[in-house]
């Protein structure tokens, strides 16, 4: 007798058939387990979401009125006939892989996730499993990060030399976990750090859970710029160039991104300079996640998907593509990574 | 290779020319000379023998990353540059080296000495003590190609800040046929006598188009007026006896057009003469059109069956050195005087020709010379300030060129492949087709026309619409509607279609037009009539 397995790839999400929900749906369901709170994974209009403690109040405030309830790092929840549970992803504040176990067979979701500690998030947690699933965002080998305090070296850098030439610094990154991850990075002893509305309303709710981020000065209308000569301005990547950052005179722009690696990449969209930094996991970092796990079954989703299935399926292990709705969005709503 | 790296990252990572062209003047000014011989050799397009073949160079770039070749070629595209996915896909450094540009430049030479498995143990070597810019460009010097935007502009601009010579000079002693191995950065950039090479030609001068009609030029009797040629804008230099063809792209072209050594019996030397070169039928009125012209481009020695199925002539319309010496402060009018003077009574069988000057009392009366312009093959009218001198680049105000308007097709777009360097990762190379029937025919590929906002919509669209891949190549739902714009059309036996088109590119993206609504072959066919 064939059973079904315990987590099925729909047209609307991934789907446990026994504990009845679905992981980071992309349409409307009843019942919503979330990995984490960035646009492409926690969408709106699900019955009710179960996330952890750390990652709803992003949720909440993008999502506003939702049913939604939390859950800690590793506590276990029986829904249905599966045994469920969050591990840290490592990706952002409050981010995890999702751990469902159906009579003895392990499965995990990782959503996004990066292996290294970023000193922000809730580090990475390898999850002994049978069937994991992986994104593959950077899973080529060109893709290979440096060290964290390296850039953050090469970026305190930047921001000095701007501040010493009289120009303001635009870091774009993406609102949620990146910006604050930068936050930590800088040093604030070069000046002050003014913040775009999008990523001040982030940090104001991470604030509020308690997460402690670095002094900033949120950019509002009457806000005079020239009081702030050797700022840097932390804004999403559309708010560089734009009329809402000419009015700061002289400046220099930089986007921060794994896509940033790449140097056609980084002259098509990095304005003065990029930096390389990513919260996805890069090459070494997949296959040493996914070898971690112990898991025979790969199931390879959002990135090269491809490629990254064949490489594995050389190597031992049993690797298919998912099909998603979102195949090869990557490098084009890539601000994320 | 450190000073090198520098250089090239405070280049690469700014927008500014003004950046550039300060970190140009300051590495001209603290280098070492062969370092910045070799920086001008590099960034003007002269580069070191191929010592490795990048078949090899992807080999052992695979090998020494401890992935399979597959998976390396996979990642090529992705990154666009070859020099670039190796460099990223080898394991850090384990030591670094303190050894110069041309120290490397002169390593990878000797190499073509050696056999096969000492190139290896070299490359590497190399990989281990060089890391990130500096493994990169190493790479670079051997897969050639430095495209940092550097224009020669910027760098004589650059080098005249560092060394105080006058740019137009330095323009003119950058040109030609030098390379590393036979010149001294003295020699070319500072020596007083820059002028010894006979073969120099001097930096062409370019001209903007003009987008509006020529109107706003105020008085028509400033203005000279003539053909503009669709051939090769070529420079013949005529010195020592001897005779020299220089291409605009600054390619040295002699050997490619044996008749033009007749010029040397009728014409004096020390003359340089700037025109086009087009092939021309004897007993025809006009000049053939420019597919004629391709195999010519093509080959470097020229089989007698070919010299005369097509035959070159040299239609000169301008003068830039006369009994050696250099006319290009002389106003256009004395040049243009001078220049027919010097063809005046020039034998029927030497291949040089005056461009004829269009008369012309109004701008009404040059854009009925415009509007026939197909008639004689050619793309518009040049118009040319009587009084100006010859200027190097692209330089506006004194010389225009006012084109036709292109012919346009609605096409539609059937396949779809990744660009590389900057365009790595944005579709943006489609094949387009037409209908024959139900079916669809494709008849050309464009390139360029879109905005970045455009490519970046269209990629999303292929990325989520693709039928079948073959390699790098997709095959898309046939969706989309682009009026393609081309110059001019033939008839091609190595195209499918039947047809060949010059300068396609995508014109506007007819987002309103439904697909069964673009054009079909019997409307291309038709063009091929008209204008072929």
């Amino acid at each position: 007798m064939t059973r079904d397995p315990v987590l099925r790839f729909t047209d609307k999400g991934i789907y446990c058939p026994a504990g009845d929900f679905y992981i980071d749906p992309w349409r409307p369901v009843t019942r919503a387990l979330i990995t984490h709170g960035h646009a492409d994974h926690a969408r709106d209009g699900m019955g009710s979401y179960l996330a952890t403690h750390a990652a709803l109040p992003v949720m909440r405030h993008r999502l506003g009125d939702i049913t939604a309830e939390g859950i800690s790092f590793g506590e276990i929840r029986q829904i249905g006939d599966a045994k469920v549970s969050f591990h840290p992803a490592g990706h952002v504040p409050g981010s995890a892989q999702i751990r469902i176990e159906v009579a003895g067979e392990v499965w995990v979701a990782s959503g996004d996730y990066k292996v290294i500690d970023d000193g922000l998030s809730e580090p990475f947690e390898p999850v002994q499993c049978h069937h994991f699933i992986t994104e593959s965002t950077f899973g080529l080998p060109v893709f290979r990060w440096t060290e964290q305090s390296d850039v953050a070296a090469d970026l305190n850098a930047w921001w000095r030399g701007c501040a010493a030439a009289g120009k303001t610094a635009f870091l774009g990154a993406y609102a949620l976990g990146k910006a604050q991850r930068l936050m930590t990075m800088l040093d604030p002893d070069i000046g002050p750090i003014l913040t775009h509305g999008a990523v001040e309303n982030t940090n104001a709710v991470l604030r509020d859970q308690g997460i402690p981020l670095p002094e900033t000065v949120p950019v509002t209308a009457e806000l005079t710029p020239k009081d702030f000569s050797g700022a840097l301005v932390l804004s999403p990547p559309s708010a560089l160039g734009s009329k809402w950052a000419r009015r700061f005179g002289p400046q220099e722009s930089a986007f921060a991104s794994g896509w940033m690696a790449l140097r056609g990449v980084r002259r098509r969209r990095a304005g003065d300079r990029g930096f390389v930094i990513s919260d996805h996991a890069d090459w070494g970092g997949l296959l040493w996640a996914i070898r971690e796990t112990g898991a025979e079954n790969i199931y390879v989703t959002h990135g090269y998907t491809d490629i990254f299935t064949r490489y594995l399926n050389e190597n031992g292990w049993n690797a298919q593509v998912v099909p998603t709705e979102f195949e090869g969005e990557t490098l084009d709503a890539g601000d994320a990574a | 290779m450190k000073r090198f790296a520098a250089l090239f990252n405070a280049i690469d990572q700014s927008n500014k020319t003004t950046v550039k062209v300060e970190a140009l003047a300051a590495y001209f000014s603290d280098a070492n000379e062969d370092d910045k011989l070799w920086t001008i050799a590099l960034f003007s397009g002269r580069r070191p023998k191929r010592a490795v073949t990048t078949t090899r160079l992807r080999e052992w770039g695979a090998e020494a990353a401890g992935i399979p070749l597959w998976l390396f070629e996979e990642a090529y595209p992705i990154v666009g540059d070859l020099a670039e996915t190796i460099a990223l896909v080898l394991p850090a450094n384990t030591t670094t080296s303190d050894l110069t540009l041309s120290h490397w430049i002169n390593a990878l030479r000797a190499l073509s000495d050696v056999e096969e498995p000492a190139r290896k143990t070299f490359v590497l070597d190399a990989w281990q003590q060089l890391g990130g810019t500096e493994r990169f460009l190493f790479n670079k010097l051997i897969t050639g190609g430095f495209r940092v935007g550097i224009s020669q502009k910027l760098m004589t601009r650059a080098l005249s800040k560092a060394t105080g010579k006058p740019e137009p000079e330095l323009a003119h002693r950058l040109m030609g046929n030098w390379h590393p191995d036979d010149i001294s950065w003295h020699a070319l950039i500072e020596a007083e006598d820059a002028s010894a090479d006979a073969s120099r030609p001097y930096p062409f001068y370019l001209a903007y188009a003009l987008e509006d009609g020529p109107e706003s030029l105020d008085n028509p009797d400033d203005w000279r007026a003539e053909w503009k040629w669709d051939g090769i804008r070529g420079q013949l230099i005529l010195r020592d006896g001897a005779y020299y063809v220089w291409s605009r792209g600054e390619e040295l072209m002699t050997d490619r057009f044996p008749e033009l050594a007749r010029a040397i019996d009728h014409i004096p030397p020390g003359t340089v003469l700037d025109g086009e070169l087009l092939v021309w039928q004897a007993e025809a009125d006009h000049p053939s059109s420019f597919n004629a012209l391709q195999p010519r481009i093509g080959r470097k020695t020229v089989p007698k069956k070919l010299l005369s199925e097509a035959p070159v002539v040299l239609h000169a319309y301008d003068l830039l050195e006369w009994q050696g010496k250099d006319m290009r402060d002389t106003p256009f009018g004395e040049r243009r005087a001078l220049l027919e003077n010097a063809l005046h009574n020039l034998p029927g069988d030497v291949p040089v020709r005056l461009s004829p000057q269009l008369r012309f009392d109004s701008w009404s009366a040059l854009g009925d010379y415009r509007d026939a312009a197909r008639e004689v093959q050619a793309e518009g009218v040049m118009l040319k300030r009587a009084d100006s001198p010859y200027l190097a680049g692209r330089k506006k105000g004194d010389w225009w060129k006012w084109k036709l308007d292109p012919l346009t097709i609605d096409a539609v777009m059937i396949y779809a492949q990744a660009g590389s360097g900057r365009r790595a990762n944005l579709f943006t190379d489609f094949t387009f087709a037409v209908w024959n029937g139900n079916d669809l025919v494709p008849f050309t590929k464009a390139y360029s026309g879109l905005t970045d906002a455009e490519f970046k919509s269209i990629t999303a669209w292929v990325r989520k619409n693709t039928l079948q891949r073959f390699g790098p190549v997709r095959q898309v739902t046939p969706h989309h509607v682009f009026e393609i714009a081309f110059e001019g059309i033939q008839a091609s036996s190595r195209h499918k279609s039947g047809v060949a088109l010059r300068f396609p590119r995508m014109s506007r993206w007819r987002k309103d037009k439904p697909l069964q609504e673009a054009n079909t072959l019997a409307d291309l066919n038709e063009m091929l009539r008209i204008y072929g």
